[in-house]
């Protein structure tokens, strides 16, 4: 593969990096939220202009500084990579617009800072995805735990604060128990940390050793959700909308299984796991998340929490999908990280859009509301199939490649877990969208009378929504990079 | 080791002995006495301990004071008639040092004298938790 | 000029410090000036110092070119320019940064506030820059004898902590003294290089390893390792503010210097970690106290109290690196030396500057200020997440090579130590930043919120506070050329 020396991966994180030192020497609203959007629409066009040269199979690489005689804080654009910063970085473009309804519609305080850390957490979650090493993508890994705090705890009040504390407790607890020694010891055993096609513990670890640092790092990447360490994500709902919905449907989340993928690809290698049959083990650990997910969120009323334990289950199955460890596994659950994400994060705006019109948070109240808010629970409706994963929504391609990829591994038990998850998943999101247009008028919650909610409140859930459909037809953008990424993984496919 | 040799060995390295005991009163006095002048008693006999144990290594028997004449410009000196003056040196310096020290912590319970109205450390931690 | 910075870097101090104890009463307006130019000529000197070992290597300084072992030799090699430059650094930064705290704090004693600083400055570089055991000794009494003083000048019980600092610090150093008097008892001399090249043949003797025993009890007493720390707590947080962010980052780092000197270049490495049990058990006592003072850290209800036991942990993490013997690990405690130097100047900096806007710094105090002192917020967190050792702050890095080194000789225990103190310092600072970001609680909702005044210090403290915040940061992405430029060669080949 071609290397080409840029400071393209740099100039990407500038713009949201420098942002808050801006929009803390500016007053006016206006001022500060055209700034968050030209940042935004900066972020997006440097992160996109680097496609073609990663279309035609080069990588572009950057070292920052050598901060370690042998380890550096380097960045590496590669397909995988950039399909991850290609989703984030347009979302928060969408995210910025909503944001602006939400908060201006909420009068929500603080919002300098709020935009700020905003900003930051984007920055993180594009240092991610762009790490070409352990270390780097460790920093910017604890970068985004910290940025997203203030964002999480936006509210500052006691919920907040014992959320807060939660979401701390195992998204550090985890990343410093448990990666930083595994980091540590993957470094003594292998001499580097560098991302490497082939893994860079084959032949160096003995079974008993990688099989520990596997489970150090797939918990220890609490972001990810794995069960037992998932209870943070719903507890962090107490989050502004926006920020639930970008950072605990796409951002940081998905940082979560980036970094798991990652590692399981980059540091263990796809070959030495299958040798060791501990795929199987890791895809266990995921299925057993995605049912116990699925089941839960059965039983949720708030409808921010139902969509967290949903998000719960949705991350194993791009645990699920790299553990497989075949082609189609690896591609779908590369894909699953895009179509999950603008599936997602629709339901979430909607869940916000409610709350901004009605002040509803919880199921039950919303019996009916589909004929006061029907462009809102259209756009839901489409977004729950997309995460169901039926057509044609952009999930059931990626759904359909998981499934793929569990004939292809031999894993029939998978391909029953994935099956049955998706039912449990219409079970508790079809039932939402029932209820909203299809109760007995007296049942009604709502009068039959439009009134939405503000504008830039309906108009990105309702562009996420087409954009769910759109890919289902031309997914070619991001299925091209999960190819791509998968040929260079398992080289040659 | 038989008794006779055990009692060789404390007579013939009297000098650590009379040191290591020395220390000891120092260290205890240090420790287990709650009059905060008898502790500072007991660290200037600890630091004097020290002293005595350095001046004591230079000593030679027979031997005399390190100062040569003008006649023994140029002469052979025989090393075993003059004692090392090198840890009379040194101590000259720790004697200064162990002055000072003294001095800081007398001023330091002058201080505290004159704060809590006693020197006894039962009845100054009374004070502190009452404050 | 060049060819005396060594001496120069001691006098510079020593003689400003006599001049302000004479002018201290007559012309109190010229003594900080005056302490601030006698400590940016120590740090030019130690600066210069460190770029001539980079370019030629070690070289030593005769004083009174009485050449050693009769007269003393300063020795000045990639160890000790290195420490010595984060020292000066510190000490002078700390100067700048605390005027206004020592002008309210010691009105009408500054001259002689000013005249111990320089003394305890001059101890200290002196330490630092020796190659005479006994020198040292002296100059160990020096730095100690007036930062007796400076603890005892603060208010409240400052007397007291100070005493018992008195006792347990003259306990370490006559231990020390007395270590130093078998070492001359058998080797006859007082150099240190001269004593490293005499000691291979005197391997079996029981007067080496007593010599040895009792100089490192003494040290581990005046750097207060666990469990010899019970002087620490007291006299820092007894201590004012100035003096606390002066002492908390010298005293016990160079210490332990101190113990890598005579470790490494004294008694020949191979003694120091593989003749005797003692270094296995040192790294084990380390592991031991990391754990306790991270416990009892957690139970302290001031932040200064609470960065006293993280300080006393942060001790344990270079004394386990370094007893641990390879090279992984004792890089780690090297670095550490200068990354806790200055992670400790920058929270204590923080602390000064709550105390000397809030008058206090317990936790209650803290309440709402990431509204209040927004910057010194900054700071603390900066610093906060060095502790806890998020990269790319400095913190990090030594952890890395700290952790790495334990890794190497398959120490898990000091690994399981290191981790945890990791998470602990997390708690322990998440909830001071939880106390100053969420108190008092307030309705989102609502635009009234409770009246919090901005209380940020004045930019002449927050100024040079900020610049140590940035520090750490720029020491963590230097580390890289610390340690192949001058670690590395501070080392000595031997260990692997």
């Amino acid at each position: 593969m071609n290397t080409l020396l840029t400071l393209k991966p740099l100039l990407a994180l500038l713009p949201p990096l420098g942002l808050p030192l801006i929009l803390s020497s500016c007053r006016s609203p206006n001022v500060r939220e055209a700034w968050t959007f030209g940042a935004a629409l900066t972020m997006f066009a440097v992160i996109a202009s680097m496609l073609p040269a990663v279309w035609a199979g080069q990588c572009l690489e950057f070292t920052l500084v050598q901060v370690l005689p042998e380890v550096s804080i380097a960045f590496r654009v590669d397909a995988l990579g950039l399909l991850f910063a290609l989703v984030s970085s347009s979302l928060w473009i969408v995210t910025s617009l909503y944001s602006v309804g939400y908060m201006r519609g909420l009068n929500e305080h603080s919002q300098t800072r709020y935009y700020s850390f905003f900003a930051l957490s984007l920055a993180a979650a594009a240092g991610v995805a762009f790490s070409a090493n352990l270390l780097t993508l460790y920093l910017f890994y604890e970068m985004l735990s910290f940025a997203t705090y203030p964002l999480v705890t936006h509210h500052q009040d006691q919920e907040a604060r014992s959320s807060g504390r939660k979401y701390l407790l195992y998204i550090l607890g985890a990343s410093i128990g448990l990666v930083l020694p595994a980091m540590l010891i993957v470094f003594h055993l292998s001499g580097t940390l560098d991302f490497t096609a082939g893994g860079i513990l084959a032949g160096k670890a003995g079974t008993g050793q990688v099989t520990v640092l596997l489970v150090m790092l797939i918990f220890g990447f609490a972001k990810a959700a794995v069960m037992p360490l998932h209870s943070w994500l719903p507890a962090a709902m107490v989050a502004p909308t926006p920020v639930s919905a970008l950072l605990h449907a796409v951002a940081v989340v998905k940082v979560g299984v980036f970094s798991v993928l990652r590692v399981i690809t980059g540091i263990f290698g796809t070959g030495l796991l299958a040798e060791l049959n501990l795929g199987t083990m890791v895809a266990a650990i995921a299925a057993v998340t995605i049912v116990a997910a699925s089941l839960i969120a059965l039983s949720q009323d708030g409808l921010k929490r139902r969509l967290a334990f949903s998000t719960i289950g949705q991350l194993s199955y791009i645990v699920l999908g790299a553990a497989l460890l075949s082609p189609s596994g690896l591609t779908g659950a590369m894909l699953h990280i895009a179509m999950h994400a603008f599936g997602k994060i629709t339901l979430f705006f909607c869940a916000g859009a409610i709350f901004v019109a009605t002040g509803k948070k919880y199921i039950s109240e919303m019996k009916g509301i589909g004929w006061r808010m029907p462009l809102t629970m259209g756009a839901f409706f489409i977004g729950a199939l997309s995460v169901i994963g039926l057509p044609p929504c952009g999930g059931f391609i990626s759904k359909w490649h998981l499934v793929l990829g569990t004939l292809e591994a031999d894993q029939i038990v998978f391909l029953w877990v994935i099956l049955f998850s998706s039912l449990l998943n219409a079970a508790y999101f079809l039932p939402i969208v029932y209820q909203a247009f299809f109760c007995h008028p007296e049942e009604s919650l709502f009068e039959r009378q439009v009134q939405e909610a503000p504008r830039w409140c309906i108009v990105p859930p309702l562009f996420t929504a087409a954009v769910s459909v759109i890919l289902f037809f031309h997914p070619q953008p991001f299925l091209h990079l999960a190819r791509m990424a998968t040929r260079h993984i398992l080289g040659g496919f | 080791m038989t008794t006779a040799g055990y009692i060789n060995l404390i007579i013939a390295k009297y000098n650590y002995w009379i040191y290591i005991v020395l220390m000891c009163i120092g260290l205890w006095a240090m420790i287990a006495k709650r009059n905060l002048i008898k502790k500072i008693i007991g660290m200037n006999i600890l630091q004097t301990a020290i002293i005595l144990f350095y001046v004591s290594i230079a000593t030679k028997k027979g031997a005399t004071l390190p100062i040569l004449g003008h006649h023994d410009a140029g002469h052979f000196v025989d090393y075993a008639t003059v004692i090392n003056p090198l840890p009379h040196v040194l101590m000259l310096t720790a004697i200064v040092v162990s002055v000072a020290t003294l001095g800081v912590a007398l001023a330091l319970a002058m201080k505290i004298y004159n704060r809590y109205d006693t020197l006894e450390e039962d009845e100054i931690h009374a004070r502190v938790r009452e404050s | 000029m060049s060819a005396h910075y060594p001496i120069f870097l001691v006098v510079a101090p020593l003689m400003a410090a006599l001049v302000i104890a004479i002018i201290a009463r007559e012309r109190p307006g010229l003594c900080p000036p005056l302490a601030a130019i006698a400590l940016t000529a120590s740090l030019w000197s130690a600066a210069g110092m460190l770029c001539r070992v980079l370019a030629e290597g070690p070289f030593s300084y005769h004083i009174g070119n009485w050449p050693p072992p009769m007269g003393i030799a300063y020795e000045v090699d990639h160890l000790n320019a290195l420490v010595l430059v984060a020292m000066a650094a510190v000490a002078l930064i700390n100067l700048i940064t605390t005027r206004q705290a020592v002008a309210s704090d010691f009105t009408g004693r500054e001259g002689y506030f000013y005249a111990l600083y320089l003394l305890f400055c001059a101890g200290t570089f002196g330490i630092l820059v020796t190659g005479d055991a006994f020198n040292l000794y002296v100059l160990l009494e020096i730095t100690s004898i007036s930062g007796y003083a400076l603890v005892g000048l603060g208010h409240r019980d400052a007397a007291l902590a100070s005493l018992n600092y008195v006792f347990m610090g003259t306990i370490g150093a006559s231990l020390y003294l007395l270590g130093v008097g078998y070492l001359y008892l058998i080797t006859g001399t007082l150099n240190m290089a001269d004593i490293f090249s005499i000691l291979p043949r005197l391997f079996g003797s029981k007067v080496v390893v007593a010599a040895f025993v009792i100089a490192m009890t003494g040290l581990f007493m005046k750097m207060a390792l666990f469990p010899l720390h019970g002087w620490l707590p007291n006299a820092y947080s007894e201590a004012a503010s100035p003096v606390r962010s002066l002492i908390a980052p010298l005293t016990t780092k160079t210490m332990i210097y101190v113990m890598v000197r005579l470790g490494l270049y004294v008694f020949p490495p191979d003694f120091t970690f593989n003749h005797l049990l003692f270094a296995k058990v040192v790294v084990w006592v380390a592991a031991a106290g990391i754990v306790c003072a991270s416990v009892l850290a957690l139970s302290q209800t001031s932040l200064r109290r609470m960065l006293a036991y993280v300080l006393i942990a942060e001790v344990g993490y270079m004394v386990g690196g370094f007893w641990l013997g390879n090279r992984m690990a004792i890089t780690g405690a090297i670095l550490h030396i200068v990354n806790d130097a200055a992670m400790t100047l920058c929270v204590f900096l923080a602390v000064g500057s709550f105390t000397h806007q809030l008058r206090d710094d317990r936790f209650a105090t803290l309440k709402g200020c990431f509204r209040r002192m927004p910057w010194t917020m900054v700071v603390l967190a900066t610093a906060g997440l060095s502790m806890i050792g998020v990269p790319p702050t400095c913190g990090f890095f030594s952890k890395w090579y700290l952790i790495g080194g334990a890794l190497t000789a398959d120490h898990w225990g000091l690994v399981a130590a290191l981790i945890f103190s990791s998470l602990v310092n997390a708690v322990l600072f998440f909830r001071v930043f939880e106390i100053a970001y969420y108190e008092p609680f307030a309705d989102p909702h609502q635009e009234h919120r409770p009246a919090l005044s901005y209380a940020e210090a004045p930019a002449t403290m927050l100024a040079p506070m900020l610049f140590t915040a940035a520090g750490l940061v720029g020491l963590g992405l230097l580390t890289g050329r610390i340690v192949t430029h001058i670690i590395d060669a501070a080392i000595p080949a031997a260990i692997l």
